[in-house]
């Protein structure tokens, strides 16, 4: 790919109007898909086998998402990207109904928690959601200009981040995704803004926040007193403690990931997918990545997703306009912090909450969405006019 | 305008390097995270995965033989198989419950009940006969497990039921040698170790890790086959003859210690001990029913209230305890006149009488205000210390137990071991029944010296009276000899303690004497054996409460009498028509050593101790 990336360089001179095509960043996200499809199959089948009677019955429901999915991601990134611009402000309030609508009888509960909506089609809106914050956060971004200077433009910029942050968090109990949600806009203002002082406060503030909160819980650990989420925090700290309760999906994914050393156990013969560790081919599935490929395959996973936001990096850099650089933007640091969570999740890093492996977990809304934007990038990619460079 | 936005631009694209660098730093942060955990807590998490996917399944050892001195095989393991079912494996429910029910003759209830539960592994039926389990295992059912494994195998069948034991169905002994030597017979479980699921389904695919168990080791006693199924004969045919209760049969080495025979009859099936043997139920009611007080001042509903109280499991539980008891060492008895050979044991020993010593018996003696008969109610007339105890005469006891006195006659007893047990390696020996010290007036006395008003065991007797005609030592009764593996390889000799001269030698040369005297002229006439030197004494009691008309006879012999080799106590309990031990009970030591005594000596008997 720097190869490739010279020639695009390379080229300019010779063919001013070329536009550009990243096949790197294609390739990826087939790369990543089809690994994902084995992987799901690999963690699934026993369960799907003994719950479904069909060992197959994930991979072909993710089969299907996947496709559909590549479709929206062609049409995607054949629509001008500045179409966008029009369903910024539309887009974000649909999601925002979507988000309510979970309330009605049109939202269900799985595995805990309500958050899917039932539209004939099975949608999480927090998916939605995502996608409508990188739109609409790009838009305002570009047209409030260099008012994103002025803290007060900063502040009405980010108080429908907020809503929208709280209504995912509360409304459809999904932090991590409100999180994400957070952390695409905060990426964002930080690409337009000039300065680097308020985030670097920003984000001491918010670690001496958790430090804080962490050295509290440790001082009193009376958890029967305390909430839901702090119960995870102590699980956090010590998974063994916790192992019937809280730290019982942790505990199985360290156990999953630990006993795959450095070379693995082989593609296949997971343990702890044998019903051991819950939600092994959704949340989990990096633990049985582990398990199974060992540190070498979650290395080269890692990697992957390394390769796909450095292209994001390069896309971003060429957009011709701020728009475009800041949708990338928007999907770079979706992609990077969904990853990141996960990882650290898996590892205990960080408490547990649930959220998925981008192209890799089992979730038909997640992988359409996710190709959404990958169409997006594509078409902010194929906008880059060579003479631009 | 065109610099401004270029120097925008120049900033935007530093930032999303920033962005982008912030990103992979996480990236590799959690890479280093990973590599922590899969190379420096694998092996951790690897362990602790283990022991989650495992499970367990023992695998029983082969429990140790025992064997008789001379190697033969007293209890010895057959394979049985234990039949499971594994409820996930189960095709067609309906086939295994009946096939089950057919097979392992058990109710549909039972099996269906075992077959439904959903469970990883149930039991269905374990000790089942190899056959039926290699019948069931060729019908290849699914969901049918057949494992093998041991069950505790008595070739003799009822022989020396009481004192071999046999064991559960966890291969732990239950009564007997099989309790106490439990350590080194049952050997080490092994375990198969499968890989499950987490619903402790195994996976075949990942196979099994077996830890092979470790069989128990051989024990080899001091019994001897052919002795213990001659003692066994006679004390059988002597109950039948004599209708007796029960008949107890002691022979041992009274140099060492060693049993050699430990009968009690009836005894019963090893390889079924909790089937009630033939006509132990009508003795156990007579004895029951003796137990009852008579009816007094207690009114007939309290004594209902009384044995409704116990379930018919507790009775029946009782009952089979009842009928496992070996009366040589787990029941106390009043010796009678054999206790006489303790009597002039201590009162020679106390210088208190001689041989030579004369007598006069006018058929009762006077103690106190008390008039104790002597069981010739005319009298023996006049006799030395040697006559009176051919004739078992109790004035003469009595008189000499007088002059050893209550303090001293307790201390004898106290040196000789009676008060304490004997500690025989078998479980339940019962202890001495006496007097408290204080409370042995001369009357108390009296009687004690001719064996009445205390209780001890038969091995007691028979252990004590070793001792005094060994040349004096206090020798430990035993069975267990040695450990070793079933090569043949000796593991451990147990040693048993000897307490050196509780009576002089002299002593124990003329208490041989004298006792050679009551078989060849006196009242154990009937326990000589032609061509051998036998010693002896015998003994009829009265049983307690006294004119209930039963009896117990009993008779002590040993040969050589002047260097005993073996010593032999039958203690008949409750014979109809004649009583007396002297008739009766001589008589089965007589016709036991007729039988063994050739045999002992062409196995070097009276040419070396330890034969």
């Amino acid at each position: 790919m720097e190869r490739r990336f010279r020639t695009i360089q390379g080229g300019a001179a010779k063919q001013n109007t070329e536009s550009f095509f990243d096949y790197t960043f294609l390739i990826t996200v087939f790369f990543l898909l089809g690994f994902g499809l084995i992987m799901i199959y690999s963690s699934s089948s026993y369960k799907a086998n003994l719950t479904f009677g069909d060992s197959s019955y994930y991979l072909k429901k993710q089969l299907l998402a996947t496709a559909i999915g590549l479709v929206a991601m062609f049409i995607v990134s054949r629509i001008p990207y500045h179409a966008w611009e029009k369903l910024a402000i539309p887009g974000l309030i649909v999601s925002i109904i979507l988000i309510f609508m979970v309330l009605t009888p049109l939202g269900y509960e799985a595995n805990g928690a309500r958050r899917w909506l039932n539209l004939g089609i099975s949608l999480q809106p927090a998916e939605v959601a995502k996608l409508g914050i990188i739109l609409f956060m790009s838009y305002m971004v570009c047209s409030v200009g260099r008012g994103i200077r002025k803290p007060k433009t900063l502040i009405v910029l980010l108080l429908p981040v907020i809503f929208v942050f709280l209504i995912v968090w509360k409304i459809t109990e999904n932090m991590s995704s409100a999180i994400i949600i957070m952390g695409i806009a905060v990426a964002i203002i930080f690409v337009a803004s000039p300065d680097y002082r308020k985030f670097v406060i920003l984000a001491l503030g918010v670690i001496a926040l958790a430090a804080l909160l962490v050295y509290m819980l440790k001082q009193n650990q009376d958890a029967s007193s305390l909430g839901f989420r702090f119960q995870r925090i102590l699980a956090w700290l010590n998974p063994e403690a916790y192992a019937s309760g809280k730290g019982f999906q942790t505990l199985q994914a360290l156990y999953a990931i630990g006993s795959g050393g450095i070379f693995g156990k082989g593609l296949g013969e997971s343990m702890q997918k044998l019903g051991f560790l819950p939600e092994a081919q959704n949340d989990m599935i990096f633990s049985i990545i582990c398990e199974e490929l060992g540190l070498f395959g979650a290395m080269a996973v890692i990697m992957l997703f390394l390769l796909l936001i450095w292209r994001c990096m390069i896309i971003a850099n060429n957009a011709p306009d701020l728009f475009g650089a800041l949708l990338v933007v928007g999907v770079m640091s979706h992609f990077a912090i969904q990853v990141i969570l996960n990882i650290a999740v898996c590892t205990n890093t960080i408490p547990n909450t649930g959220i998925s492996l981008p192209f890799i977990s089992y979730g038909g809304s997640s992988v359409v969405f996710l190709l959404i934007e990958v169409g997006l990038v594509l078409n902010v990619a194929r906008s880059i006019r060579l003479k631009e460079l | 305008m065109m610099s401004l936005e270029m120097k925008n631009k120049i900033s935007h694209r530093k930032k999303i390097v920033v962005t982008f660098l912030i990103c992979a730093t996480s990236f590799f942060l959690l890479i280093g995270r990973l590599a922590y955990l899969m190379i420096w807590k694998s092996e951790y998490y690897t362990e602790q995965a283990t022991k989650l996917h495992e499970r367990e399944r023992p695998i029983k050892a082969a429990r140790g033989r025992l064997l008789d001195r001379d190697g033969n095989v007293l209890a010895d393991n057959k394979t049985v198989c234990t039949i499971s079912v594994i409820h996930s494996q189960i095709e067609d429910e309906e086939k295994v419950i009946a096939f089950l029910c057919d097979k392992l003759m058990l109710s549909e209830e039972t099996v269906r009940k075992r077959v439904e539960k959903i469970s990883a592994m149930e039991k269905i039926k374990s000790n089942v006969p190899k056959e039926i389990g290699d019948a069931i295992r060729e019908a290849d059912i699914p969901g049918i497990k057949v494992d093998e494994d041991y069950k505790r195998y008595y070739p003799y069948g009822d022989l020396a039921s009481k004192v071999l034991g046999f064991t559960g169905a966890d291969n732990q002994g239950i009564i007997g040698l099989e309790v106490i030597y439990d350590e080194y017979l049952k050997g080490t479980e092994g375990k198969v170790l499968t890989v499950t699921d987490a619903k402790g389904i195994e996976l075949e695919a990942v196979g099994e890790h077996r830890l092979e168990p470790i069989a128990g080791n051989d024990l080899v006693l001091s019994l001897d086959t052919n002795i213990q199924s001659y003692a066994y004969q006679l004390a059988k045919q002597v109950q039948a003859s004599k209708e007796a209760d029960r008949v107890s049969f002691l022979v041992m080495n009274p140099q060492t210690g060693e049993i050699l025979a430990m009968v009690d009859v009836p005894e019963f099936d090893l390889n079924n001990p909790y089937t009630i043997t033939e006509g132990y139920k009508e003795l156990w009611d007579k004895e029951q029913a003796r137990k009852q007080p008579k009816q007094t001042d207690v009114s007939d509903e309290t004594i209902i209230e009384a044995i409704k109280e116990k379930t018919p499991q507790e009775l029946e539980q009782e009952m089979l305890n009842g009928m496992w008891r070996n009366g040589c060492i787990n029941d106390t008895y009043e010796p009678g006149s054999t206790f006489k050979v303790i009597t002039a044991a201590a009162a020679l020993e106390a210088d208190v009488v001689t041989t030579e010593d004369s007598f006069h018996c006018p058929g009762y003696v006077i103690v106190e205000d008390r008039r104790i008969r002597c069981h010739k109610t005319t009298g023996h007339g006049s006799e030395n210390f040697v006559q009176g105890t051919m004739n078992s005469c109790n004035p003469v006891f009595v008189t000499v137990g007088l002059r050893v006195g209550v303090k001293n006659y307790y201390n004898y007893m106290k040196k000789f071991g009676l008060l304490d047990r004997t500690n025989i390696d078998l479980p339940g020996e019962a202890g001495t029944i006496m007097h408290q010290p204080d409370n042995i007036g001369e009357v108390e006395l009296a009687t004690m010296s001719f064996g009445q008003s205390f209780q001890i065991t038969p091995l007691q007797l028979a252990t004590t009276v070793s001792s005094i005609v060994n040349g004096g030592r206090r020798i430990t009764p035993h069975i267990g000899m040695r450990v070793q593996t079933a090569e043949g390889k000796v593991l451990k000799t147990f040693s048993y303690p000897v307490k050196k001269q509780i009576i002089s030698e002299e002593t124990s040369e003329t208490m041989q004497m004298m006792l050679e005297q009551v078989v060849e002229n006196g009242s154990g006439k009937k326990g000589y054996v032609e061509g051998f030197s036998i010693g002896g004494k015998t003994a009829t009691s009265q049983t307690l409460p006294r004119g209930s008309g039963r009896y117990i006879a009993s008779f002590v012999g040993f040969s050589p009498a002047d260097n005993p080799q073996i010593l032999a106590l039958v203690v008949i309990h409750n014979p109809q028509g004649t009583y007396y031990g002297g008739q009766i009970a001589a008589p089965v030591v007589r016709q036991l050593f007729e039988n063994i005594l050739p045999y002992l000596q062409d196995r070097g008997y009276n040419k070396c101790q330890d034969f």
